[in-house]
């Protein structure tokens, strides 16, 4: 892939975006009956779902129940046809479980814990393609499952990636941009107060840019955000006319 | 065994210090602890102690048929493991979620920022190609596991060396030690973790936390930087919020750290190159020579006593001569009598004299001020005896009134403690007391 150019002349990404642009995000709310709160979004050919279950009684050793907040436990699977290659393993492997940790604490800085104390909080995400940005689909899903449920949240949790590519900040990358081996920085951020739940990144970067590409990552989040809450608002307004209001 | 979980009292003391900017072993909010490098016989193995955490950290080599999709390029592994002797709490069971997040940072880290040549490990496209496994164990856990381990990873990555290869056609030619000498590895550039811890919510932030520091804390930032001050790496963990301007001025402090800590890996590497080539002795035995590698040696910080003698001689001039009790006993009933009325207790001094510290504004001669206390309290009881009788009682959780100098209260009695003055005239009192008593 030597030849190929992540960043056109005239401004233009490999699927012509620009660098700012967010690929098209397409999410349902509800899509399950027997869990408690479900999602699925589309962010370009990412595909992710997410199913939260609770608040509920902690399963196994009751040993590990708080005594003031509920316990957040995340799983992150994703399918094994969900990349190029065929995946073995779908969950269990390392880099799975950091992605569960990963989400579990994001999703325990965001979620109003206190209310329910000595609960247990599921949140299940599974990854059908991966076309980049799997992390930020897995949130922004999450997010979604999450308010389906009704668990109170302090605020949308909204993720997005972002690279560093000729001296421009690339928001949303694909998995095309991610595998050049460019420096990529996945953000997740409470877009009110602009606080940042999760800050990962990979690959070099020079310390002067990281600035520029926080704002863009930054920006996009709360472009996300806008996109989520148009879809939520939808969601009720459906829901409401369904209960014949 | 499990962790034992950390006192409430302890708790609150770290974070009222931390609020104070202070820390626990003296250290400036940005500053690390001592770092030092020491080297095994074999290329490629390392001890590195961050204060008291200590990782060994060995790397090998194998040559092995590479991935499918990376046909032209080495295979680089990172184990981290975290032994038992480090902490008990560490069980083969019960780690699960702390290595995978440490695993997981120190394989971003040093691979994904391609600091090492992986296409310079290709033997024969296609067929055979390096695997460089990197293990690193934790000896002890005193904090900061992960600063420890990324040093001493791209300390033992520069210091291996690899046998030499030769392909001539289709013939591949591998040197033993003694043919050839073995080959470093091309190292691009050495990246660095540096961890910040936050308190209360991210007001406080601290360089390098210590076990203690670590229990405490709300969240964790690593940023994982090179001397060219390019970032490899950042992770934030815990259920900190971070705002922007934080994450851009912990990059600069980390930037800054970096550049002295890769100075001292330099200097540790080129000395130890020199050793061997001197043909000099190196090795972990050496260090036990010089109690650094077995020996858990305090450090010593140097104390100045050049002016104890003069400070002795002033606290003894300044401090009245102790006071002489005189012995009169009192017969109160048949069967009871009191000699004196004991030393002042000194209990209670404990709050008086913090008292005094304050009034006084912090005098440190605490020597001569139990002097004074005790002159006091004499005084007193003496103009105690003089007026109504004192009560003696048995209880021993009755109160102490906080005895002021102007006014001179009721004092009750609870313990006394003996005095060298006291022992004598209370062993004649019970002999006058069994007299009586024969007598009557």
């Amino acid at each position: 892939m030597a030849g190929l150019e992540l960043l056109s002349d005239q401004g233009y990404r490999v699927d012509g975006r620009r660098a700012g642009e967010l690929r098209k995000i397409q999410a349902r709310m509800g899509v399950f009956s027997q869990a408690d709160g479900s999602a699925y979004i589309e962010q370009g050919n990412t595909k992710a779902l997410a199913v939260v279950y609770g608040p509920h009684e902690i399963r196994g050793s009751r040993s590990r129940a708080l005594p003031d907040r509920a316990l957040v436990n995340c799983q992150y699977s994703s399918a094994t046809f969900s990349t190029g290659e065929h995946k073995r393993r779908p969950h269990g492997d390392r880099k799975s479980c950091e992605m569960g940790l990963q989400l579990r604490q994001t999703f325990e800085a965001a979620i109003l814990t206190q209310l329910h104390p000595r609960s247990q909080i599921d949140i299940y995400v599974q990854v059908l393609q991966a076309d980049g940005g799997t992390y930020a689909a897995c949130v922004n899903a999450a997010t979604l499952a999450v308010l389906d449920a009704g668990i109170p949240m302090r605020d949308f949790v909204c993720a997005c990636s972002a690279g560093f590519v000729d001296g421009t900040a690339l928001a949303d990358l694909s998995h095309v941009e991610e595998a050049a081996g460019g420096p990529q920085l996945a953000l997740a951020l409470l877009p009110a107060s602009g606080q940042i739940a999760l800050l990962e990144m990979d690959a070099r970067l020079h310390e002067d840019h990281l600035e520029r590409v926080l704002e863009a990552a930054a920006r996009a989040a709360r472009d996300v955000h806008t996109l989520l809450d148009r879809v939520v608002r939808q969601h009720v307004r459906e829901a409401s006319v369904l209960l014949g209001d | 065994m499990k962790e034992t979980p950390l006192s409430n009292c302890e708790r609150r003391f770290l974070l009222r210090a931390i609020e104070e900017r202070k820390r626990l072993d003296g250290r400036q909010t940005y500053d690390y602890r001592s770092i030092k490098i020491s080297f095994g016989t074999d290329y490629g193995c390392c001890i590195v102690e961050l204060g008291k955490t200590r990782v060994l950290g060995q790397v090998s080599c194998e040559l092995v048929s590479p991935k499918l999709n990376r046909a032209t390029e080495g295979i680089l592994f990172f184990n981290l493991e975290l032994s038992q002797m480090a902490a008990p709490a560490f069980e083969p069971g019960r780690q699960s979620d702390l290595l995978v997040k440490l695993n997981r940072l120190l394989e971003r880290c040093l691979r994904n920022s391609k600091c090492i040549d992986t296409e310079s490990l290709c033997v024969v496209a296609g067929e055979k190609v390096w695997q460089i496994r990197v293990d690193l164990h934790l000896l002890n856990h005193d904090g900061n596991i992960i600063d420890a381990a990324s040093i001493a990873a791209i300390v033992a990555l520069c210091h291996f060396r690899r046998p030499d290869v030769s392909v001539q056609g289709d013939e591949v030619t591998l040197y033993t030690p003694e043919e050839r000498d073995p080959v470093p590895l091309s190292i691009h550039h050495m990246p660095i973790c540096v961890s910040f811890a936050f308190f209360q919510q991210g007001t406080f932030l601290l360089v390098d936390p210590s076990e203690r520091e670590e229990r405490v804390m709300d969240g964790l930032l690593v940023i994982a930087v090179n001397k060219h001050r390019e970032i490899c790496t950042i992770q934030s963990s815990g259920g900190i919020m971070l705002l922007n301007e934080q994450v851009l001025r912990c990059s600069k402090i980390a930037g800054v750290k970096v550049a002295e800590i890769t100075e001292l890996i330099q200097k540790a590497l080129e000395n130890d190159q020199k050793v061997r080539k001197e043909g000099g002795k190196f090795g972990f035995a050496e260090s036990i020579a010089k109690q650094r590698i077995t020996a858990f040696k305090m450090e010593e910080a140097p104390v100045d006593t050049s002016d104890v003698e003069e400070k002795a001689e002033e606290i003894l001039a300044e401090a009245e001569p102790p006071p002489d009790i005189v012995s009169k006993p009192v017969l109160w009933t048949p069967g009871t009598a009191q000699i004196g009325e004991g030393v002042e207790n000194s209990w209670g001094d404990l709050e008086d004299s913090e008292k005094e510290d304050e009034d006084e504004g912090g005098d440190d001669e605490a020597i001569i001020f139990k002097g004074v206390r005790m002159d006091v309290g004499v005084e007193v009881s003496n103009t105690g005896s003089q007026e109504a009788p004192i009560v003696l009682s048995d209880s021993e959780e009755e109160e102490t009134i906080i005895l002021e100098p102007d006014k001179n209260p009721k004092k009750i009695r609870t313990q006394t403690i003996s005095a060298k003055q006291e022992t004598a005239p209370s062993k004649t009192a019970t002999k006058k007391r069994k007299k009586k008593r024969t007598a009557n």
